[in-house]
């Protein structure tokens, strides 16, 4: 899932569940996740992030 | 804290029956009793069951038996600690009617150490948060200032350390909460290393991440009762110089975002341990800025998953932002989740390599001095930071290790608030740490 639809879900599901501030929240952790999956030592199945070496 | 006296002081006195328990734990209660209406350090204070027990000691010392190296000291449990027949509230009113059935293995061997008990301290609620201002009985307040917080999330602990209410206590840290109040109120503060002490009977945040330790006046007094909390027979530290010890300062990341009073206070210290001979180098972290991002994913998911099934049934039992923080953990995917154990674990082996050439890592143990409570951001160099991420920002990533950390007291900002020098050890030391620990704090008290 890509994040961009996981914050509209999540934020779409704290509105329905009347807590907007939840969603002020969840904007917050969108950017903690984004840092997460950029970090070098993610692997994928397509080999675009191997290295020569593991991460230090 | 120079007019406290500290466990290693008190319980020889006791023993040669030249100080009662009994008087000891009336002024420890008289104190409670004087200071808690303002600094709301204590949920339970348990005095009948305290000065029982304080007579039993006194009785027991007149017939010629010590229970051990804690017979008769006053010692306080946060609030999510077991003890038997007392309410473990976590500080939330969602468990405000409960009883615990039976002691937790750390209570059981702080009484078997000859102990007093005098009550269960405030905590941030379920320990999710740093400032104590989230609690079902209201807010913590800082001795030094009590418009200020006293970190968190074990205030109540640091708190009654601090200004008697207890000689000793035992906290819990998830993320720094252990370290963060003993350095926001001017305590010492152990973390030891992952799984050293039980955590049975203990309310949990994230249990992968979450350490039982001691806040204590000394680190002598902090090595005793790390010996009794992991069951062995204490082993007195000795009087080791610094000179020739290896030590690597953590910089980067860990000064970027910090108080500038605090920078110096820290700075200060750090020089000083080189004028006592320590061989002082420099480390990094080479993925730093991934700590809070892997933190949060694993402690919000785990916090969330304790926590479901009271959620669903009574979400208006939390403080409001508490609940808030732990439906936010109920949005994280798995495959996130799957990433920040990968981070934790290319984190770790970064820590284990900046101890590889040294005895220890120095750092701040806050990057900003006790913030005034109901701040939601704080000033520090290059602009502003949510307080949250202020004050975990030097102590997370050795919960996501499990490395051994200790919050020392190493001055105070122009603004007279304590700040905390952080030592970290390498694993399967803490016993090196805290004999390396005490001689930083002699080093520190020679020349203040």
């Amino acid at each position: 899932m890509t994040l961009e639809q996981w914050l509209e879900d999540a934020r779409m599901d704290a509105f329905r569940r009347k807590l907007p501030e939840l969603a002020e929240l969840l904007e917050g952790l969108a950017v903690a996740t984004a840092a997460l999956r950029d970090a070098d030592w993610n692997d994928d199945a397509s080999g675009r992030h191997e290295r020569d070496e593991e991460p230090s | 804290m120079a007019d406290l006296p500290t466990i290693s002081a008190l319980a020889p006195r006791i023993a040669r029956g030249e100080l009662r328990s009994e008087a000891l734990t009336e002024e420890a209660l008289a104190r409670i009793a004087d200071l808690n209406p303002q600094l709301n350090a204590f949920i339970t204070v348990t005095a009948e069951a305290a000065l029982s027990a304080a007579r039993e000691a006194d009785k027991d010392i007149a017939g010629g038996r010590s229970r051990g190296p804690l017979h008769g000291i006053p010692v306080s449990l946060k609030d999510l600690i077991d003890m038997k027949g007392v309410a473990t509230t976590a500080a939330s009113r969602l468990r405000a009617d409960h009883v615990a059935r039976r002691d937790a293995p750390v209570t059981t061997r702080l009484r078997e150490a000859g102990a007093v008990i005098v009550g269960k301290t405030n905590l941030h609620e379920f320990a999710f948060g740093t400032t104590t201002e989230d609690s079902g009985w209201g807010p913590a307040r800082n001795p030094a200032d009590p418009s200020r917080s006293a970190g968190g999330s074990s205030a109540g602990s640091a708190i009654a350390v601090r200004t008697g209410m207890s000689v000793a206590a035992i906290g819990t840290d998830t993320g720094g909460s252990i370290r963060i109040p003993a350095a926001a109120c001017g305590v010492v503060g152990l973390k030891p290393e992952w799984d050293e002490i039980p955590s049975e009977g203990v309310v949990p945040l994230s249990r992968q991440l979450d350490h039982v330790g001691p806040l204590a006046r000394s680190v002598e007094d902090a090595a005793l009762l790390f010996d009794v909390l992991r069951g062995h027979r204490p082993l007195a530290l000795e009087e080791k110089p610094l000179w020739g010890t290896r030590i690597a300062v953590l910089g980067g990341y860990f000064f970027d975002r910090i108080d500038e009073g605090v920078e110096a206070t820290v700075l200060g210290a750090i020089e000083r341990c080189r004028s006592a001979g320590a061989a002082i180098s420099t480390a990094t972290l080479a993925h730093a800025a991934s700590i809070a991002p892997v933190y949060l994913h694993l402690v919000l998911a785990d916090a969330s998953a304790y926590h479901a099934a009271s959620l669903a049934e009574r979400p208006a039992a939390y403080t409001p932002n508490v609940r808030l923080r732990l439906e936010m953990g109920r949005y994280i995917l798995a495959e996130d989740y799957i990433r920040a154990l990968r981070g934790r674990a290319v984190l770790a082996t970064e820590i284990d390599r900046a101890l590889s050439e040294v005895e220890a890592l120095l750092l701040p143990s806050l990057a900003i001095p006790a913030p005034p409570l109901g701040a939601a951001a704080v000033p520090v160099k290059g602009g502003e930071e949510p307080v949250r991420n202020a004050m975990l920002r030097c102590t997370q990533p050795f919960n996501l290790s499990g490395h051994p950390a200790i919050s020392v007291p190493c001055g105070r900002t122009p603004a007279n608030l304590p700040v905390g020098l952080q030592i970290v050890g390498r694993r399967g030391r803490t016993r090196e740490l805290l004999q390396l620990a005490r001689s930083v704090e002699a080093a520190l008290a020679s020349e203040t």
